[in-house]
C-alpha cells in the first residue's frame, strides 16, 4: 500500500486537538438511506470538520453485494463520516454517520456495539429506505428515535400517522428537523438523549 | 395520500444476527452452523497468541513516547498524531488508512508501550444516568 511520507499527513488543526484530560468517548450512530442527510445533520453540530473512515469489505459481502461485477471475490469500500463533540474536559461523544444499506450491516458489528443510541433520519420521499434499518435496530436491542428531515418537496403527514406506517410503539420519539440547522440537529440528539435517560429510569424502578 | 406501510423483518436464514449477550444461548444444534455464517468482527480478533487489542471507532489513543528509528513511517506518522488524544477513527481518517489496518498498527504500538489507548464508555443493560446527564449537559452548551 501506498504511504504518504509521515511528514506530509495533515493532523487536526490546533483548534480541533483534545486535551490531555480527555479519558473517555462515547459514540451515537446516524443511520439512514442514501441522501438522507446523515452527513449533513453530522457537520450541522460537530466541532471539527467531519473526517470519513473507511473499511474494505471483502468476503462478508458475499451473498449481499452481488451488484459489482465478480461476484468472487469483491472488495466494497465503506465510507462513513462522523464529526465531534467534546461534552467535558474528560468526556468526548462521535457522531456517525452511516448507511442503512444492507449490504453495510455486517460492518455494524462494531459500529452499534456499545453506542449509546442512534438516529434514524428518515425523507417522507423515500420512507421505505428506512425500514429495514429499523428492524435493524430492534433486533439488536439499540434505542433509537426517528428524526424526519423536512424536505420541501417531500410529503408531509402528521406523526401519528408516521408512527403507524412504520410501526413504532408509542414511547419512540418521532420528531421533524432541518438538519442543516445547527439547533435542530442539537434538538434531535437531547431528544434521543432524553429518550435514553427516561429508558434509564424506567430500567431503574424494575 | 398515506405513507407506504412498513412490514416487519422477518429474520433470513442468511442475515442471522448473533445473539445479544443477555439474550439465553441459542437452541442447540444450530448454533455452530449460525456462527459460521457471521462475518467475522473486523476489530476483535483474539488469538492464542498476540490477541489484537479490543480497539473500538473511538478508543482514544495518546501517544507515551516519541517515535523510535524502529517504527514503520505509518506508526511514525500515528506517534506524531496522538501527541493529544485522538480516536482511532480520526487516525484512520488522517493517516487514510481502513480501521482494520488502523487495529494492527496500533496493537503493534500498544504492545510495544509506545501508545495508551483509552477505552470508551459504551451502552450497558442499566445505562449510567449521570453520563446520559453529563452529555444532555454539553449538548445544551451547543
Amino acid at each position: 500500500m501506498d504511504f504518504k511520507s509521515s511528514d506530509t499527513v495533515p493532523g487536526p488543526r490546533t483548534e480541533d486537538q483534545l486535551p490531555h484530560t480527555a479519558q473517555a468517548a462515547v459514540k451515537i450512530v446516524i443511520v439512514g438511506g442514501f441522501g438522507v442527510g446523515k452527513t449533513t445533520m453530522v457537520g450541522s453540530v460537530s466541532e471539527i470538520r467531519p473526517l470519513t473512515t473507511e473499511e474494505t469489505m471483502t468476503q462478508a459481502g458475499i451473498g449481499v453485494d452481488d451488484n459489482y461485477g465478480s461476484e468472487s471475490k469483491t472488495a466494497t469500500t465503506v465510507a462513513m463520516d462522523f464529526g465531534r463533540i467534546s461534552i467535558t474536559d474528560q468526556l468526548v461523544l462521535y457522531l456517525f454517520g452511516t448507511p442503512g444499506q444492507e449490504r453495510f450491516w455486517f460492518l455494524w458489528n462494531g459500529l452499534f456495539e456499545g453506542a449509546l443510541g442512534a438516529v434514524v433520519l428518515i425523507d417522507t420521499r423515500r420512507l421505505e429506505v428506512s425500514f429495514d434499518v429499523m428492524g435493524r435496530l430492534e433486533e439488536r436491542g439499540v434505542p433509537f428515535v426517528v428524526a424526519v428531515n423536512s424536505f420541501p418537496d417531500g410529503p408531509r403527514y402528521p406523526i401519528e400517522e408516521l408512527r403507524t406506517a412504520l410501526d413504532l410503539s408509542p414511547e419512540i420519539p418521532i420528531i421533524e428537523c432541518d438538519a442543516r440547522r445547527r439547533a435542530s440537529s442539537r434538538d434531535v440528539l437531547m431528544t434521543l438523549m432524553r429518550f435514553l435517560h427516561s429508558l434509564a429510569m424506567s430500567g431503574a424502578l424494575t | 395520500m398515506t405513507p407506504p406501510q412498513r412490514k416487519r423483518r422477518r429474520p433470513r436464514p442468511e442475515h442471522v444476527p448473533p445473539p445479544l449477550p443477555s439474550t439465553p444461548p441459542a437452541a442447540e444444534g444450530g448454533g455452530e452452523e449460525g456462527d459460521k455464517k457471521n462475518p467475522e468482527r473486523l476489530y476483535v480478533i483474539s488469538g492464542a497468541d498476540g490477541a489484537r487489542a479490543e480497539l473500538d471507532l473511538v478508543t482514544l489513543i495518546v501517544a507515551r513516547a516519541a517515535a523510535p528509528p524502529s517504527v514503520t513511517p505509518e506508526q511514525a506518522a500515528l506517534l506524531r498524531l496522538c501527541l493529544a488524544p485522538l480516536s482511532v477513527a480520526e487516525l484512520s481518517a488522517y493517516l487514510d488508512l481502513p480501521f482494520s489496518a488502523m487495529t494492527a498498527l496500533i496493537t503493534e504500538l500498544i504492545t510495544a508501550e509506545l501508545v495508551q489507548a483509552r477505552a470508551p464508555i459504551v451502552r450497558q443493560a442499566l445505562p449510567d444516568r449521570s453520563l446520559l446527564e453529563a452529555v444532555m449537559h454539553g449538548l445544551q452548551k451547543l
